[in-house]
């Protein structure tokens, strides 16, 4: 298996421990990425609100640099993912659209086909018989007795029109590799709700009540810890927990992991390795839980 | 027999809401809203809801099926049905119930009345109509399917913790009159919708887009308000500046620059915004996870500056 990184922002910045533990997945898994260095931010939705063609232009860019590479694109961040697929819908339902941004690249010498390149998250790329196979062949510490609440983020779930998952009201992809894991998957209704991430600099108080009813949900659902898909979402859960303690009035503790994070202790890199020292939230009570690599 | 259970609420009775299970054969063919009508007229009258038109027209029958909102009379009741034979009828959300299915949509009609949704214009209005080209009507023709259901405002995860939102049903409204050809009031219009409570407190989480039953899709107007308001000039706010910030690093390097973006959101001379920030950068920094303090760029940053400059941007 082999792919285009498109790595995202947040994991080069804020979230770097998510860009660690990919990589150690991705070797744990015997799965090549390609980093893709020279593509642009995928706008995460925000440079559309500025120019939606200029949005659509730079992320056909990445589209066109994948295609050359001849992989299909991986992301790990589920707003890329969902920013990425809408240019892809905006590109493929209207010729002359597309012809119109072709024009645009032309000139720095790229070109998008759209049909040489999929877009897929890395959680869907482990969601698949291929993926699962070497997940279960792979795993040198089942993750037994660890309870783990699945946290999609918006944009890999709505519009569903976009959605690689089966059901984006009811997914169960992430769920699946838990249980792969040798986890317990915790099925909560806050799942695929929002954290709220999107508007933390316009309306603080509204972004961190969204993200703490997702963690009291997910507490007294059992869990244990929270694992997301999207850096974005950690940022929210993780980052600002203290201040949604302080704001809901009531004290949590539930870490939050990166999805690369989880897939790599079972295949037997140690916390340390995946850098679980740098988040916000302790993850010890993570750490106490695994069992020794078999 | 399948399973319909229904949230019931009589406040002249009891005062807390409970469910009821009502046992129904599913009719071959019959959407939900046909089940629904069958339990009212064979099994308990008092059962209580809106419904008018039963082909999507009207918008009267939102509800929640097993925890969204739809329309009832838009889909086949065996769609509805889970894997334990029960579909769950609940009543929208984010608004109070009256009884049983039926919620006050006061707040919600409020919020509509808000966004001034009728053309403004500051000449007296001409004899004949006010024509538009198609290429002119098509800015507003999603949003002019709008049916006034309340499935996005149920849905929407905003609102769920502030009601100061207007919600995606009027900020589509809204969307209409923004881009319409014909109104005269597009500064005013987005000076008012970039207040707290409006354009830039979408939380950008697609509900509405799923919950739509129409091409409406309200989340998608919000951003088409957000660039005209940008357009306009309306910048003064940290959504706007956050777009803006956003839109710059990407221009000059490739990629969001994580350092500058907050303190540009909230403003370089916004004090009281600039020490709300301080907390979270000193937790940051403590587990080393401030992004790098020297940004780099993404290799062929040229071609990016270049596509910004050929777009006017």
């Amino acid at each position: 298996m082999k792919f285009a990184l498109f790595t995202g922002c947040v994991s080069q910045g804020a979230t770097r421990e998510l860009m660690v533990s990919t990589k150690k997945a991705a070797e744990g898994l015997g799965i090549e990425f390609v980093e893709m260095k020279s593509a642009a931010c995928c706008g995460a939705g925000v440079v559309g609100e500025k120019s939606p063609m200029l949005a659509d232009a730079l992320n056909a860019r990445t589209f066109a640099i994948a295609e050359k590479q001849g992989l299909d694109l991986v992301t790990i961040c589920s707003t890329c993912q969902g920013v990425l697929k809408k240019t892809e819908c905006n590109l493929k339902s209207d010729p002359e659209y597309m012809k119109k941004i072709n024009h645009i690249l032309s000139e720095g010498g790229h070109q998008y086909d759209g049909e040489k390149s999929r877009i897929k998250h890395f959680a869907n790329i482990l969601a698949t018989d291929e993926g699962m196979k070497r997940l279960r062949e792979r795993i040198k510490r089942p993750l037994t007795g660890l309870k783990v609440a699945a946290f999609y983020g918006c944009y890999v779930l709505r519009p569903s029109k976009l959605s690689d998952f089966d059901n984006p009201d009811n997914p169960t992809g992430m769920e699946d590799i838990f249980a792969a894991l040798g986890a317990t998957p915790v099925y909560y209704e806050s799942r695929t709700k929002c954290c709220g991430f999107p508007i933390v600099m316009m309306n603080k108080k509204a972004s961190l009540d969204m993200a703490g009813n997702a963690l009291v949900d997910a507490i007294e659902s059992g869990a244990d810890c929270v694992v997301t898909g999207c850096p974005l979402c950690h940022l929210n859960l993780d980052s600002y927990q203290p201040e949604i303690e302080k704001l809901l009035e009531k004290k949590y503790h539930i870490p939050i992991l990166h999805l690369p994070q989880l897939v790599a202790l079972a295949l037997g890199y140690s916390p340390k390795d995946l850098d679980m020292d740098k988040h916000i939230v302790s993850t010890l009570n993570v750490k106490r839980k695994l069992q020794p690599v078999g | 027999m399948t399973t319909f259970r229904i949230k019931r609420y009589n406040p002249e009775k009891q005062p807390e809401p409970y469910y009821e299970d009502f046992q129904l054969d599913i009719p071959d063919g019959s959407t939900l809203l046909d089940c629904i009508n069958l339990i009212k007229w064979k099994q308990d009258g008092s059962l209580t809801y809106r419904m008018s038109c039963r082909s999507a027209i009207c918008g009267s029958c939102g509800m929640k099926v097993n925890g969204r909102a739809i329309l009832a009379c838009q889909r086949q009741a065996v769609s509805q049905v889970d894997k334990d034979d029960t579909v769950t009828i609940e009543p929208l959300g984010n608004m109070q119930p009256i009884k049983d299915l039926v919620v006050d949509f006061e707040p919600f009609w409020e919020k509509v009345h808000k966004v001034k949704p009728y053309l403004q214009t500051n000449e007296q209005p001409p004899e004949k109509e006010r024509q538009q080209a198609p290429e002119q009507f098509r800015l507003i023709d999603d949003s002019s399917t709008c049916i006034m259901c309340g499935n996005c405002y149920s849905d929407c995860n905003v609102l769920e913790v502030d009601d100061n939102f207007l919600g995606p049903a009027a900020l589509a409204k809204a969307q209409r009159f923004v881009s319409d050809s014909r109104d005269e009031k597009t500064l005013e219009r987005v000076t008012e919708l970039s207040e707290p409570g409006g354009i830039w407190d979408c939380t950008h989480c697609g509900e509405c887009v799923e919950r739509c039953p129409k091409p409406a899709e309200p989340f998608y107007r919000i951003k088409e308000i957000m660039t005209v308001a940008l357009e306009q000039g309306v910048h003064n706010n940290n959504g706007a500046r956050h777009a803006l910030s956003f839109a710059n690093s990407v221009k000059a390097s490739g990629r969001l620059n994580e350092n500058r973006i907050p303190v540009e959101s909230v403003g370089i001379f916004n004090i009281k915004g600039l020490m709300d920030l301080i907390p979270i950068g000193i937790r940051m920094l403590l587990k080393r996870k401030i992004p790098p303090i020297f940004h780099k760029s993404i290799d062929d940053v040229k071609d990016v500056k270049r596509i910004f400059k050929e777009l006017g941007q």
